[in-house]
């Protein structure tokens, strides 16, 4: 009785682990990084936990250590890099350009299957006693001092990579070649394009880790000499291959939040985005710049002075591109027509965490300023702004306000306003008393602090408490309303855009018949020219 | 239990002030864009919300003139931060002539210091205020970082070279010290106690406790033991260059090109000869690498600089000309 969708059309196991279906890849990488992310909040959840007193009473040295460096792998490598992505992406990419599937749909599962393999790595890595370098791998710590599993983390890095590589290579040759007729690419929905520019990044960047983390398994095995003084190498030329990625890999977190926001705020104000180009642009902008700016990670570490000017100016115009998006979001919902619903919710969210978080950038880009604020909590809450404030709220407003589609289900609107309100209270709860402790002195990564730090990390503390309290009712109406939701119309929200005019879920092909377009999306407005056919 | 929590670090040394200022007018402007974003989000939605079910907004595509106005004021504004970042950085980038140095070494978890007449701390630093202070710091193991928060001033220490952090403490008192680059275990025991004291307790201080010899004194004794003598003679070139009055000068090397001899070409002829041999001499010396420590090398060190500066006194040598903070870099990978 119910019609053939992507869902029903074929059942069993196997159905879906063979399958070839970018919107089932889709839900695979969902229920993975579900997992990945709840693994790396409970990490977390230890630190902030041990951090609850100055003295260091719940972990050992050892284990907190552990806790920050896992947390920051599988946050960083298998929840934020693939998750908007490898989830949205992979799902709405094809459906937004009128296509039926991706340019290369094995090329699709198998990017999936690397994930997991570079995901059971870095388990068995977790699970046989941990990693204790943290996240970034430092040298020659990582190669010559550290007891822990620092191989097999790092090959679960390495192998990982080339999901990303491989996702991004799809995601450019999709969006080149499999546009449906008459979208032109300035009618591509701006998430469409975020994704362009996230996925040069990953095209150009991912190799450089890949080759950094087998340089620092060769000292450390073969004992190499490249990093370690001690044979001859450079600790900091690790530095400089490191964050040649890692700083790059921010915007692979934040361009496709951005784009998120970029559909939402439109969807919800029922308008066309204010200054469409300024926004595409910005994406590509911003993907560009943000390879010359690495260096900023290393103003303290005997960097030479003149280059830190010029990653110093290089990191200050990088930001310009990120405050026009912010205008120009703002500017989209003037005299709009604007409906608080759950995703908008997040996407406002979203507007206020990521200023703040890139405003404080700018603290660390001046060069004199970061002397002072380099390695403190400063740093921690910045990036956590951008990473949680930004790239997880856009996920999360992403998922709520695309679960209907995806799912065909609609769940619980204000158990959905609650935990956007959890969230948005929790995450500052947790991360504004960071900026103080951190300009106070307070380091990062310290199992102990002296006493006088403690009020605000009993903040941060209760604020994680909220904030978990705030992912997981997610966990219990999404699930729920797959159950027991209300079947959802092909537009629920009233939204424009090819997605929400195929049905809720779509069909495996997407598409009965390749639509022909013939304006950009978000058109709410009476306009001369008629819709899509 | 919360009677003590500052909200501010104290600003005990010359350079705090110029780091707060950059930071109130950072301060500023983030306060001013958050609440501008954040006022205008909440105006809209309210004064716009949606009034009835199939309402919608306005057709408006944007406006050039606009645009340019929210690309060019932040243009400027982010470039009066990195202006006066940079300059600031410069500041506190260079130690001024005359500056009292401190040797320090940093290792899995503690921070060594020796004063230049040979007083020794662990995990302590004795300063006088009013007088511009360097410390010459090196690892012997992993990477540290040399932070006083007080004082708003930290610098990387790294195995296999120097780095230069200075400051001038103004207010006497006893300050955190931390590392902040992770180290491993016990990273965050590896903290200690900056004491700035009046110029006459300073001095009192020095004399008191046991001192050890000084520096350029156990540089001399090691340069017996380890025989360095024998091919580097003071009075003429023996197998090895004379390092008489060789501190601070260009050399030319084999092969071509030149090196000003400092601490961070010294520090690499002692552990990797091999790298950069003098024009003249037979690549001869062999390495002492795990023969010295990292305190012994800055021994050697001083003891090479005080041949060349004989008469003045130790703890005030004049700055050499290129400190390693960066642009020469001691390690180079061989063949």
């Amino acid at each position: 009785m119910d019609t053939l969708n992507y869902i029903n059309n074929g059942h069993g196991l196997a159905s879906w682990l063979l399958t070839k279906d970018h919107k089932r890849i889709a839900l695979l990488y969902l229920v993975s990084i579900t997992f990945f992310f709840f693994l790396g909040g409970l990490f977390a959840f230890m630190i902030r936990l041990e951090l609850l007193t100055p003295a260091g009473d719940v972990l050992t040295a050892e284990n907190y250590n552990k806790m920050f460096t896992m947390h920051g792998v599988v946050m960083v490598f298998f929840f934020l890099i693939p998750s908007i992505p490898a989830v949205l992406g992979n799902f709405l990419i094809p459906i937004m350009i009128g296509a039926k599937d991706l340019a290369f749909p094995r090329l699709n599962l198998i990017s999936w299957y690397i994930y997991v393999l570079g995901g059971i790595f870095t388990l068995v890595a977790a699970l046989s006693g941990g990693v204790d370098t943290g996240w970034t791998f430092y040298t020659p710590y990582s190669t010559a001092a550290a007891n822990s599993h620092v191989i097999t983390a790092a090959l679960g890095v390495f192998i990982t990579g080339f999901s990303s590589i491989l996702t991004g290579l799809n995601f450019i040759v999709t969006i080149h070649r499999m546009r449906a007729p008459g979208l032109t690419w300035f009618r591509l929905p701006l998430f469409v394009w975020a994704h362009y520019a996230t996925s040069l990044v990953m095209i150009l960047g991912t190799p450089v880790i890949a080759i950094t983390v087998l340089l620092v398994a060769a000292e450390r095995v073969l004992h190499m000499g490249i990093f370690d003084p001690a044979l001859g190498g450079d600790p900091v030329l690790f530095q400089h291959l490191f964050w040649f990625y890692s700083h790059p890999a921010v915007y692979i977190m934040i361009l496709p939040a951005m784009g998120v926001i970029s559909e939402i705020v439109q969807a919800f104000a029922r308008k066309n985005v204010f200054g469409y180009s300024f926004i595409a642009f910005s994406s590509l902008a911003i993907a560009i710049i943000g390879f010359l700016v690495w260096g900023h990670h290393i103003f303290v570490a005997g960097q030479s002075v003149y280059a830190g000017m010029l990653f110093s100016i290089i990191s200050y115009i990088v930001a310009v591109p990120s405050a026009i998006k912010v205008f120009n979001w703002t500017a989209t919902i003037y005299r709009g027509s604007i409906s608080l619903d759950s995703p908008m919710l997040y996407a406002f969210g979203f507007l206020g965490l990521f200023t703040i978080g890139g405003l404080t950038g700018l603290f660390l880009a001046a060069m004199g300023l970061d002397i002072h604020m380099h390695d403190t909590y400063f740093v921690v809450a910045h990036f956590h702004y951008i990473m949680v404030g930004g790239a997880i709220m856009g996920y999360l407003g992403g998922l709520h306000y695309w679960w209907p589609k995806i799912t065909g289900k609609l769940y619980s609107e204000p158990a959905a306003k609650l935990a956007a309100g959890l969230v948005f209270i929790g995450f500052n709860l947790t991360f504004f008393p960071q900026f103080l402790v951190g300009y106070l002195g307070m380091p990062r990564r310290y199992h102990m602090y002296p006493p006088e730090f403690q009020v605000f990390n009993v903040m941060s503390t209760l604020g994680a408490t909220i904030l978990s309290v705030g992912y997981l009712l997610p966990m219990f109406y999404f699930v729920h309303s797959i159950f027991r939701g209300k079947p959802s119309p092909a537009d629920p929200w009233g939204a424009k855009g090819l997605e929400w005019e195929v049905p809720s879920p779509p069909p495996t092909e997407n598409f009965a018949v390749t639509p022909i377009v013939t304006h950009g999306t978000h058109q709410y407005a009476p306009s001369k020219e008629v819709g899509v056919v | 239990m919360f009677t003590n929590f500052p909200f501010f670090p104290q600003q005990a040394s010359a350079q705090a002030g110029q780091v707060d200022a950059i930071y109130f007018f950072m301060v500023a402007v983030t306060a001013f864009f958050s609440i501008l974003i954040a006022g205008l989000v909440v105006y809209f939605a309210f004064k716009y919300r949606r009034r009835h079910r199939d309402e919608i907004g306005h057709a408006i595509h944007g406006s050039l003139a606009l645009e340019l106005l929210w690309t060019v004021i932040p243009f400027f504004i982010t470039m009066v931060m990195f202006v006066w970042g940079a300059k600031v950085f410069f500041d506190m980038y260079r130690p001024p002539a005359g500056a009292m140095e401190i040797h320090v070494v940093g290792k899995q978890w503690m921070w060594k210091v020796q004063h230049m007449d040979g007083r020794r701390e662990i995990n302590e630093l004795h300063v006088p205020v009013g007088r511009p202070v360097k410390l010459i710091m090196g690892s012997e193991d992993v990477l540290h970082s040399y932070y006083i928060p007080d004082f708003r001033v930290k610098a990387d220490v790294i195995p296999g070279r120097y780095n230069v952090l200075w400051f001038t403490a103004t207010r006497p008192g006893n300050y955190h010290l931390f590392c902040a680059e992770y180290c491993g275990t016990k990273h965050s025991g590896m903290i200690g106690t900056v004491t700035a004291m009046e110029p006459a307790d300073f001095q009192a201080w020095l004399s008191g406790g046991r001192a050890d010899e000084s520096p350029v004194a156990a540089g001399e004794k090691l340069f017996a033991d380890l025989t360095c003598n024998t091919c580097h003679l003071t009075d003429t070139q023996g197998r090895g260059p004379m390092l008489t009055n060789l501190f601070g000068k260009q050399v030319e090397l084999q092969g071509g090109g030149t090196v000003t001899v400092d601490e961070a070409y010294i520090r690499e002829s002692i552990v990797l000869p091999q790298a950069k041999v003098v024009a003249g001499f037979q690549p001869l010396m062999p390495t002492f690498q795990g023969l010295v420590t990292e305190e012994q090398l800055l021994q050697l060190i001083a003891y090479v600089r005080s041949l060349s500066q004989q008469g003045e006194a130790p703890g005030a040598a004049p700055q050499s000309p290129t400190m390693p903070q960066s642009s020469s870099r001691p390690v180079v990978e061989k063949k």
